[in-house]
Formats: C-alpha cells, sequence, structure tokens
C-alpha cells in the first residue's frame, strides 16, 4: 500500500516538480538581491534546448546539465547587463528577454537539425536516471542552510531588503545582485534541461509552456522563503500529475474530465493567496529599486 | 560645461529619436545575427520589406497587424499612466476574441450589420475589460503586484477560453479546436483595393480611436486622474485623486481595448475563434508602447514598425533556407532592449567622449 502510493504519487510528484523546484530557487534567491525575474520562463526554455542538444551530440546527460545551466548563466548575465548596469526596467527587459529566449531554439535548430519543432530523441541509455533528483534534493538542502544560516544569504537578502545598509556596510549591493541574477541564471538553467533530458528524451517547441511563471508564482506563494517556495512547488508539481493522470479520463455521461480547469489552479491559486490570505505579500523592500 | 552654449533639444525630442535609435539598433543587430544561419542581413532585410510592401493584399496585411499592434499597445499604454504595468494584454485579447465570437453564436439571428457588429464590439469590450479590471481591483483594494496577477490571468484566460472553446461553443463540424463560424452579418467587409486581406474601415477607425484617446488622455478629468496617480500617487491622493479609482478604470479601459484586439481577429480574419491564434500579440503590445515611450499619438508609428516586422516574417519560411518567421521573436526581445536600455546612451557617450579626448 505504502509502496503502490510512493511510486505512484509520491516520487512522480517529486519528478515532475524538479524542474519548478530549480527555477524557483533561482528566481528566489534573484529577487531577494533585489531584482524581479519574470525571465525565468526564457531561460528555462533556453536550458532545454541546449541540454538536449549537447546530450544529444556528447550522449552523455551530465554535459547536457551543464550545457543547460551554461546557457541559463549566459542568458541571466545579458539581463543583469540590461538592468544593472543599462538601467533598463526589470519587468520591461525580463519581458523582453521572455520574447528572445522564444525565438533562440527554433532559430539554431533550424540551422542544426533542419527543423524548428524537436530536436532528435535522445536514446534511453543516454538519460538520467534519478541523478537530478538528488542534485535538486541538494540545491534544495544547500539554499535552505545559506539562506538561513550563512553570510551569503544574509547578504542577499540585506541587498534586496535594506540595501543602503549593506552599502554602508562596505558590501557592493551591485556584486550581490549580479550573483542573485547569476544564480537564477544556473539554477533555471538546470530546472530548463531537467525538462528535456530527465523528463523527456527530447527538446520539444516551446516546452517550458508557462513553468517559469509557476515558478515566480511559486516563489511569491513561498513568501521568498526556500523551504515553503519548495512547499509551492509541490502543491504545483502535483496539480500537473493530476492533471495528466486525468487527461482522457471519462467522468460522467461521455464527457472526459475538462483539464483546463486543474491546468489553471495554479494560477488561480496565487491570484487567490495574493488576494485573500496574505492581504499585504511580503516581498523584499528594495525589489526592482536602485541600489 | 560646453553643452549650456548649445541649444537646447527638448526633451521629447531626444525621447523620439532615442527610441528611434534603439528600435534601429535592436533590428539591425537582429539581423546581423541571420549571419549565423548563414543567410545574409540584407537579403533578410529585403524580405521583410516586400513581404509587407509588396502588393496591395502584403499591405492590406501590413495594416492588419498594425490595428492589432495599435489595440494591444494601447492596452499597455493606458495603465502606465496611471503607473500600472499591464502584461495581460495577451490574457484580456483572448478573453474578447471569445466574447466576440460568443456574440456571433448568440446573436445569429441578428440581420443588421451595424447592429451586429455593435453587440460583438460591446461584448469584446465588456469581457476584456472587466478580466483587466480584476488585477485593476485586486490592485486597488488588496494591494496585490498588477505584474504578477496579470501573468497569472493570462493562463487562466488561455485555461477558461480553451475550455468553451471545446465544450459550449464547438463547431462540430470542425476537427480542429475552434468555435461555430459567425454569421455574415458579424464579418468585416474588407477594401477590394487589398485583394483580400482583412482590412477594412477598421484601420481607420482605430487611427480616429487613438487620436481621441490621445485628446482625451490630455484634456480630460480622468486623463489628468490618471496622470496624477502615475505620477504621484500619496499626493493626488492627498488632492482626492484616489489611486484605487484610477488603477481600476485604467484598467478596465486597458482590457477592453485589448478585446478588441481579439474582435478584430475573430470578426475581420478568422471570423471564429480558434484556440493559440494570437503569436504573442499581447507581449508585442508592451514592445510598441514601450517604443512609442508611452505617447498615445506615438503608438501609431511605432505599431506601424511592428505590423512590418510581423507580416515580413511570415515570408522567411519560404524565402530563405535557414531562417524562419521565429526570427521576429528575436528582433522584437531586442528592439525592446534597444529602446529600454537608457544607460546604453550614456554608456555611449562616455565611450565617444574618452575616444575624442
Amino acid at each position: 500500500m505504502l509502496e503502490t502510493i510512493f511510486s505512484n504519487w509520491i516520487l512522480p510528484t517529486l519528478r515532475v516538480s524538479t524542474p519548478l523546484i530549480f527555477a524557483a530557487l533561482g528566481g528566489m534567491w534573484c529577487e531577494r538581491s533585489g531584482v524581479i525575474q519574470i525571465g525565468l520562463e526564457g531561460i528555462m526554455l533556453v536550458g532545454a534546448f541546449f541540454a538536449a542538444v549537447v546530450t544529444h551530440s556528447t550522449q552523455n546527460p551530465w554535459w547536457g546539465l551543464v550545457a543547460g545551466m551554461m546557457a541559463g548563466l549566459v542568458l541571466s548575465l545579458g539581463y543583469g547587463l540590461t538592468v544593472l548596469k543599462w538601467r533598463a526596467n526589470q519587468i520591461v527587459s525580463g519581458t523582453a528577454f521572455n520574447l528572445f529566449a522564444m525565438g533562440i531554439p527554433p532559430f539554431l535548430s533550424m540551422i542544426w537539425f533542419d527543423s524548428t519543432g524537436s530536436t532528435p530523441v535522445i536514446p534511453g541509455e543516454s538519460l538520467f536516471r534519478s541523478a537530478p533528483l538528488l542534485l535538486m534534493g541538494s540545491v534544495v538542502v544547500a539554499s535552505a542552510i545559506l539562506y538561513h544560516h550563512s553570510k551569503f544569504g544574509l547578504r542577499i537578502r540585506f541587498a534586496g531588503e535594506h540595501p543602503k545598509a549593506l552599502e554602508s556596510s562596505g558590501v557592493s549591493v551591485r556584486g550581490k545582485r549580479w550573483q542573485g541574477i547569476a544564480l537564477s541564471g544556473i539554477l533555471a538553467g538546470l530546472g530548463g534541461a531537467t525538462l528535456s533530458i530527465y523528463l523527456a528524451s527530447s527538446f520539444s517547441r516551446n516546452m517550458s509552456s508557462g513553468r517559469g511563471f509557476i515558478a515566480l508564482a511559486a516563489v511569491i506563494l513561498g513568501r521568498w522563503m526556500p523551504l515553503q517556495t519548495v512547499t509551492a512547488c509541490l502543491l504545483f508539481g502535483f496539480t500537473e500529475l493530476v492533471q495528466i493522470r486525468l487527461q482522457g479520463v471519462v467522468l460522467w455521461g461521455d464527457r472526459a474530465v475538462p483539464v483546463q480547469w486543474i491546468q489553471i489552479l495554479p494560477y488561480l491559486i496565487t491570484i487567490l493567496v495574493l488576494a485573500l490570505a496574505m492581504g499585504r505579500t511580503r516581498a523584499p523592500k528594495g525589489l526592482g529599486g536602485d541600489e | 560645461m560646453k553643452n549650456s552654449e548649445k541649444v537646447r533639444i527638448p526633451q521629447s525630442v531626444r525621447l523620439f529619436f532615442r527610441s528611434l535609435a534603439g528600435a534601429a539598433g535592436g533590428l539591425a543587430l537582429g539581423l546581423l545575427i541571420c549571419r549565423v544561419a548563414g543567410e545574409s542581413p540584407g537579403k533578410v532585410l529585403s524580405v521583410l520589406v516586400n513581404s509587407s510592401f509588396g502588393s496591395g493584399y502584403d499591405f492590406g496585411m501590413t495594416l492588419f497587424y498594425t490595428a492589432y499592434f495599435i489595440l494591444a499597445g494601447l492596452a499597455v499604454a493606458i495603465p502606465f499612466k496611471s503607473g500600472l504595468f499591464n502584461i495581460g494584454g495577451e490574457g484580456q485579447l483572448t478573453i474578447g476574441a471569445l466574447a466576440a465570437a460568443w456574440a456571433g453564436v448568440v446573436g445569429a439571428g441578428i440581420q443588421s450589420h451595424t447592429l451586429a457588429i455593435l453587440f460583438a464590439t460591446a461584448s469584446a469590450f465588456v469581457a476584456g475589460g472587466l478580466w483587466g479590471a480584476i488585477p485593476g481591483y485586486l490592485k486597488a483594494r488588496r494591494g496585490s503586484h498588477e505584474v504578477i496577477t496579470t501573468i497569472m490571468m493570462n493562463f487562466i484566460a488561455a485555461g477558461v477560453t480553451s475550455y468553451f472553446t471545446l465544450y459550449s461553443l464547438k463547431d462540430p463540424d470542425s476537427s480542429q479546436a475552434e468555435t461555430i463560424p459567425i454569421p455574415e452579418a458579424f464579418q468585416l467587409k474588407p477594401f477590394a483595393l487589398f485583394n483580400g486581406a482583412p482590412m477594412g474601415e477598421l484601420i481607420i477607425a482605430l487611427a480616429v480611436m487613438t487620436v481621441v484617446l490621445h485628446v482625451i488622455m490630455r484634456n480630460s478629468v480622468w486623463g489628468y486622474r490618471l496622470k496624477a496617480t502615475g505620477e504621484n500617487e500619496s499626493a493626488a491622493s492627498t488632492f482626492g485623486i484616489p489611486a484605487p479609482a484610477s488603477w481600476l478604470s485604467s484598467m478596465f479601459v486597458a482590457g477592453g481595448i485589448a478585446g478588441l484586439t481579439g474582435l478584430v481577429e475573430v470578426l475581420g480574419n478568422s471570423h471564429r475563434f480558434k484556440i493559440g491564434f494570437s503569436a504573442d500579440y499581447g507581449f508585442v503590445g508592451i514592445a510598441v508602447a514601450l517604443v512609442a515611450r508611452g505617447n498615445i499619438l506615438g503608438i501609431l508609428p511605432s505599431a506601424f514598425l511592428f505590423g512590418v516586422l510581423q507580416k515580413g516574417a511570415g515570408s522567411l519560411d519560404l524565402e530563405t533556407d535557414k531562417v524562419t518567421r521565429d526570427l521576429t521573436y528575436i528582433i522584437q526581445g531586442l528592439i525592446i532592449l534597444g529602446v529600454a536600455s537608457d544607460g546604453l546612451w550614456d554608456w555611449f557617450a562616455g565611450f565617444w567622449r574618452r575616444r575624442n579626448a
């Protein structure tokens, strides 16, 4: 009994939540440092693409993982350049990067594979079994410890909460924000990579399909705290699982369960929580502001 | 300082040229990227231009997309006056399109063309407006950040519209995910000039509407209230202009205008609601408003630029070997960055000074 619950529900929930958890923790670090990160979606997409391409050509998923992280990092540093150095509005620039990122996979896969859709399928023996789950677990633990018990975590939080106080103690706010942005790129890239080379066996067009925004919602629901954010991701992962399981199931008459209602649940929950339970959400005070 | 001796260029003119230069820079960079694919940027540019201006039909399509982007751009520019960032245009226009298709189905008995158009327009405006008013209300009453709520509302709109398309309004004769076609009384008649492109009186009506909106924003009490809230929320409320009223009304109007984007699609082009009809037009609206720097009249040329891009890119699939219509996403992103990165100019100026020092 317990075993079937574990293998039918708990393990699959952990699996589908993995990309969300990576991306959400990245988003959390970035926003904690005081920079809004709505570009998670684009970073995940590009991460998924490069991970699939590199895994396909090296037949080694670890290289794919590294490629996904690097692609995410590069994109996030571009974002950092525009918002930290060129003073672009963070929401505007994040939106631009999301659009930009949507064009990258079809553009490159047309050159490499003569197709704007999916990348070639990676054979099963070159895919991950459970390594990403372990990696996800360690990133969660590391994030929680760094957040609550390290100088690094404290400084990142101060950069977002009281940038002036941090600056006057001789620590560069901008430096911390660069680190937060870089972390969001690496982690969301990693999250994207697990989409294509862990949950699937190739990259398919627009495969992130809103997960970057769900991750962002999880950060807000989790009040920008690591374990709460992860819990929100698990909740969203679970609704995704339920939705997959209910696809095509006939409930009453000859009507299938309308999965659309389950699809919108994460977004609905986020709005409801924003509107009702929290009233005032405790976002980092300096979020989106200047140094 | 030497600068003070020079003739001062007005701020608005300077911003206009900065926008233009930023957009041109983004476009140029996007074209240069085509070299990676082994295509010459000049050829890609000529495909873009030919495909948008080449024939009456092509130009009609370009104007049709321009109409889309005028509306989507206005939906971002109006709340912007009151200090809100409406990322929800995509959801609002989807809801508006569904409402227009719904109007055609329930109003199938309406014979008068004028009445039919009015009914569909009102449906799309009110539906989109209410959809936009929800984040406006949440911001006004609960302090929920509108960027987050509008993003969430986009996804909810996608789910809700596909539910109604598949379960309530589904066309039984079609294997596609689309609603029952609207009757002829609801369909917009295109000008013969454009050889069948879905472009009629509509673009003229929209241009007029934009000018009217410009006047309203400038001269009406409502426009003044929005601006007061946008510029200094607490000062405005001290003088009896409550921010919640500005936020709610600007989001309602913006949502309604975004809803009209859906109306244009359903009445003018596909004559039904199709799931996924919008190629992220709501997000392009952000770029349109940005290039116009929030100036209502500026939306017209800005929307035209993006209309050219949208129409032109459609031909890339056929006319080039390795560059596809997806290039528009890259170019749109780069144009936004080119216009939004204000600091880039200081950086260039500094570079220039150092070089000439």
